[in-house]
């Protein structure tokens, strides 16, 4: 059963049986063990520490704007002290506006949802679930966590340059962010922007070469493909997604830089600013969007991919259900992974593309819906006649599913390029991807945070206010991006600083103060959470092994988390990770690691068709036990 | 008993330093009058500073109070809680409340919808104003009622398993990995309804987007250029033919760049509004001279990028008058506008032009009051030395798509 591909790493095999683990024989001294750490399960919580920290950053600048929304014609004085000269008077500047929804947009996309989701779980995950010591190269593990923190710090840092951040939006499309005398936000605020990021795609690739080549090199004895949990499937087709699509980014960025710095023309062309006449000629902004959504469109699901395998993991652990459908979960997710690069251009069906071009990826984009409809489906189904434990992971992945189903329907209409004619830049767009990204996204990685916390901490987070948590962020989210797909729908464009210049928006206004005020219930939700996740750091009530009675290796190791996870052998896999609830066996669980053999009573016939010797020692145990005991 | 300990000693140090905060919150207050909001919209000095500064402290003040709150009964539960294991009674089962709470979200949820479609469903846009619009409404209703009919199936689904399904000891879950007849049947049903929808939304598309050449060169031609935060309009004169422009040819009195080599140019009109005629073809032929900009109009379902080098235009038939649509609307100063959909900058928020339908005769009559794009002062700039070779404008003005 094992094939070449699943041994493990030699040397670290051999210096964890040799000398055992109980203690500590690797001198690690502040330096090694927090900071520049090459364990896996430090990285994974530096990753997700960071991630949290930038998604308050980011949900503050939020709120900064929704004020704005809400109150366009008051002067906040605590803004201007604050901001300073980026809310004179009180009043948010119209072009730190942007820069805040730039940077807001920026931050949880890729620091938030691509970082801090894959970078914390892909870490911790992968090699806890597969059965290997560590990853493939835990040195490169530790760069990819620092250059993720530089380019954090260099975005950051973009608020405190002159003329501030970037603010073209956060798909910065030239010639905007191409021209520093357009805005005042393509000044620095633009080249640190492009710095970070650059450094930031370099972060991604470490990571996901790193996620590739432990997952199909260093999985234990016995864990083929087709016994990896959901998780680590989504870990890998996420980091390949990445891998292939990332460089694309950098490819556009550099050439960006180069029109900025070097008066090349990739992007300009017959251009006159201020009344002056540019020279660039020949080139043209929409290979940008074609660069930019080349990778755009596969980061939205390099986004919801890893939290879709962490949910399908929750849920099936806490319906105390086999996941349903295993193998469509998987097939589905290669699908998004193939089709994810051939849509892209339903981004852009009114730059002006050739009309059978957008035809085209009419198409593309419609199929991509289908396995995303499977998925939602054999959710639903798992859920079906289950045994459902509430804990507040399994809130957040029922949140997960509720919402990408009314985030994904809302997909449906702007795939349709006739539909999106109307659709494409209004409200309608930003209600779709904060429902399916910004909340089911954040769900699924809220759900993982509940769910392996006692793997990260060896301690339990507190239930209560992780159910206070779920139902005001739950809420809150409907309430602040319900309403949004209604003022798309009456043609309110997106970006505007304030809907106070137009007759027709005015009727939005009330409606926007409503949303300001849900946006703000949930942030202040989220101290709740940050409270919790803090305190149970160091108070929280001690975990147990195995807290949530699952099945995966992750919960063999010991609670106190040590240095090559498991202090003996790695176990070995017999089964796949989801016999929850299987007849016959006395426990609702049977964790991976027990062989058939030990459980002749709750077997399968196709469980092991590829083990003769189970099969004769099944067979025997039958023919004693029957009729009185069936198997199916 | 660890957890117990450990949750007394949090919620102590957090009623503690609520207490404080209290104390410190009446001191404050008993200074000044409690200011009741934070917009003061004028700052003056000091006085403005010090407000600012107890709004916000009372606002904090606020949420920690709330917090408190959420401690304080947070610990009568676990009080509760206690007691009732100490009477051996079964403690809180926070499950089954849970569960329920899935089923009250989703009874409220559906409500909530139902209001949103109706209420805020109401203020949308009216029904299209133009001939492709009606089409581009009729593919919205279909795909609103099928996404409508799998929303509240699938969430009604969810959220009726969570509550149904809960957990409880006496039950087993159903082991049921896979059933390959259901998952063929919900892979091919979507499949079925998407084909249909990309059927009839490729068919849609198309006749909007792809407008024959014949009937281009019929349309009505209007030029807009955008910048920043402005459209300029130019219309053809009698010729009916829009003149060459090249970006390089930009000056103070020539801010389209428009080229006089090109004879057509000469009667061009510039005009301040966009006006055009019912029922009749209308190509908007747009570029860009500094970023990207977009052309939105909803009321007609038009939309189609400004993009500096590369001319782009979109073609429709307007059907329904400005006062047409005053009195349907019942507001008498209505006036269709020009949105920018594309971030262009700081004022992208505020860059507008009204756009007016009109009655064939009023329409001409307007374009009659139109002035020159040529105007003296450029006519003194070009010193008029302008002897132009006759083109073919429509061939060469060729504003066509972007063919990748
Ligand atoms: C059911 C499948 C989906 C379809 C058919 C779909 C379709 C679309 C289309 C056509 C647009 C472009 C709208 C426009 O700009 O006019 C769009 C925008 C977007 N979608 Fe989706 N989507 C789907 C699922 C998702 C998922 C799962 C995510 C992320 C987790 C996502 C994230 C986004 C984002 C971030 C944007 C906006 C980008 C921007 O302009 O800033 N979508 N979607
Ligand atoms: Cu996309
Ligand atoms: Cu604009």
């Amino acid at each position: 059963m094992a094939t070449a591909l699943t041994v493990n790493n030699p040397e670290l095999v051999h210096v964890h049986n040799d000398h055992g683990h109980g203690d500590h024989h690797h001198k690690e001294t502040f330096l090694t063990k927090y900071i520049f750490s090459q364990d896996h399960k430090m990285i994974a919580k530096q990753f997700l520490i960071t991630g949290i920290i930038m998604a308050v950053i980011a949900m503050i600048l939020s709120v900064l704007f929704r004020i704005q929304l809400a109150y366009p014609n008051t002067a906040f004085p605590f803004l201007q002290t604050l901001l300073g000269r980026f809310a004179p008077e009180g009043r948010l500047d119209p072009n730190f506006y942007l820069s805040l929804v730039t940077i807001h947009g920026t931050i949880m996309v890729f620091f938030v949802l691509t970082a801090g989701l894959s970078g914390t779980f892909s870490n911790l995950l992968i090699p806890l679930q597969l059965g290997a010591r560590d990853m493939a190269s835990p040195f490169l593990n530790m760069l990819s966590y620092w250059f993720f923190f530089t380019a954090c710090i260099i975005m950051l840092s973009s608020f405190f340059v002159q003329k501030g951040p970037a603010s073209g939006g956060w798909t910065i499309y030239p010639p905007l962010s191409a021209l520093p005398k357009a805005m005042p936000g393509s000044e620095m605020g633009m080249t640190l922007w492009l710095t970070s990021m650059v450094l930031f795609v370099a972060s991604q690739l470490m990571g996901g070469i790193n996620y590739i080549s432990t997952i199909l090199n260093m999985r234990t004895k016995g864990m083929d493909l087709w016994k990896m949990p959901l998780t680590i499937w989504a870990f890998f087709v996420t980091a390949i997604l990445g891998v292939l699509s990332f460089p694309v980014l950098v490819a556009g960025v550099v050439l960006l830089v180069f029109d900025r710095s070097m008066g090349t023309s990739f992007y300009l062309s017959d251009i006159v600013l201020n009344g002056s006449v540019l020279p660039n000629e020949g080139g043209s902004p929409i290979l940008f969007e074609h660069l930019f959504w080349f990778l755009g469109h596969p980061e939205v699901y390099i986004v919801i991919m890893p939290a879709m395998g962490l949910v399908s993991e929750v849920m099936a652990v806490n319906a105390r259900k086999p996941i349903f459908g295993y193998h469509a979960m998987v097939y589905s997710l290669i699908g998004i992974t193939i089709l994810s690069f051939i849509v892209w251009g339903h981004h852009m069906f009114v730059t002006g593309m050739n009309p059978f071009l957008g035809g085209v990826f009419m198409i593309t984009t419609l199929i991509i819906a289908v396995p995303s409809a499977v998925k939602t489906f054999n959710w639903l189904a798992t859920l079906w006649r289950g045994n459902i434990r509430f804990t507040p992971a399994m809130m957040f992945s029922i949140g997960f599913v509720s919402f990408f189903i009314s985030g994904g329907l809302t997909g449906i209409f702007l795939g349709n390029a006739a539909l999106d004619i109307n659709l494409h830049d209004t409200y309608f767009v930003v209600a779709h991807f904060h429902l399916v990204m910004g909340s089911a996204a954040i769900f699924g990685m809220l759900a993982g945070v509940y769910h392996w916390f006692p793997k990260m901490f060896g301690r339990l987070m507190d239930e209560k206010l992780g159910y206070l948590h779920f139902w005001l962020t739950f809420i809150g989210a409907y309430l602040v991006f319900f309403p949004m797909h209604f003022m798309g729908l009456d043609g309110v464009p997106r970006r505007y600083y304030a809907f106070t210049e137009f007759e027709s928006m005015k009727q939005w206004l009330s409606v926007n103060t409503f949303i300001t005020w849900a946006a703000i219930m949930s942030a202040l939700a989220q101290v709740a959470f940050l409270y919790n996740f803090v305190s149970s750091i160091f108070f929280g009530r001690k975990a147990s092994q195995n807290p949530w009675n699952a099945n995966t290796l992750e919960w063999t190791t010991p609670v106190e988390r040590i240095h090559g996870n498991w202090p003996g052998e790695i176990p070995t896999v017999y089964r796949w990770s989801y016999d929850y609830s299987k007849p016959g066996h006395d426990q609702d669980f049977i964790p991976q690691t027990v062989p058939f053999s030990q459980t002749l009573n709750s077997n399968l016939p196709h469980d092991f068709e590829d083990d003769p010797e189970v099969e004769k020692m099944q067979t025997e145990w039958l023919k004693k036990n029957s009729p009185s005991q069936e198997v199916k | 008993m660890k957890f117990q300990k450990s949750f007394f000693s949090k919620s102590l140090v957090f009623s503690s330093i609520n207490l404080f905060l209290l104390l410190l919150a009446n001191f404050s207050f008993a200074q000044g009058t409690a200011p009741t909001s934070v917009n003061a919209p004028t700052i003056d000095g000091s006085t403005a500073d010090n407000n600012m500064w107890l709004g916000i402290g009372y606002n904090v003040l606020l949420f920690l109070l709330l917090c408190f709150v959420i401690a304080v009964i947070g610990r009568i539960l676990k009080v509760y809680d206690l007691t009732l294991k100490m009477q051996n009674k079964k403690g809180m089962d926070w499950n089954t409340v849970m569960a329920v709470s899935f089923g009250v979200f989703l009874l409220l949820g559906l409500y909530g919808a139902y209001w949103e479609y109706t209420v805020h469903g109401s203020m949308i846009l009216p029904d299209a104003a133009s001939k492709h619009g009606v089409r581009i409404d009729e593919m919205f209703n279909i795909t609103l009622i099928i996404t409508t009919i799998v929303f509240v199936g699938t969430q009604i689904l969810l959220f009726g398993f969570a509550y149904i399904y809960r957990g409880s000891q006496l039950r087993k879950a159903y082991f049921l990995p896979h059933n390959n007849t259901i998952e063929k049947l919900w892979t091919i049903v979507p499949a079925i309804v998407l084909t249909i929808l990309v059927v009839f939304g490729s068919i849609t598309w198309k006749t909007i987007m792809d407008v024959p050449v014949a009937e281009q060169r019929s349309a009505l031609n209007v030029d807009v250029t955008a910048h920043q935060f402005a459209w300029e309009v130019r219309y053809p004169g009698k010729d009916k033919k829009l003149g060459l422009k090249n970006s390089k040819l930009y000056s103070i009195n020539n801010k389209l760049g428009v080229d006089f080599k090109d004879h057509n140019s000469y009667d061009d009109l510039s005009a301040d509004e966009i006006v055009v005629p019912v029922n009749k073809p209308v190509r908007i032929n747009l570029i860009a001279q500094d970023v990207i900009h977009s052309f939105y109009l909803p009321w007609f379902r038009v939309q189609i990028n400004a993009v500096p080098g590369l001319p782009t235009f979109f073609q429709f038939v307007p059907t329904v008058t400005t006062d047409d649509m005053r009195a349907k609307m019942d507001n008498p100063n209505f006036e269709y506008k020009l949105y920018c959909n594309k971030i262009c900058g700081g004022n992208h928020f505020n860059m507008q032009k009204v756009f007016r339908v009109v009655k064939e005769a009023e329409y001409q009559d307007w374009v009659s009051k139109q002035k020159p794009y040529l105007s003296d002062q450029l006519r003194k700039e070009l010193k008029m030395a302008v002897t132009a070779a006759p083109a073919d404008s429509v061939t060469k003005n060729k504003l066509a798509f972007n063919k990748l």
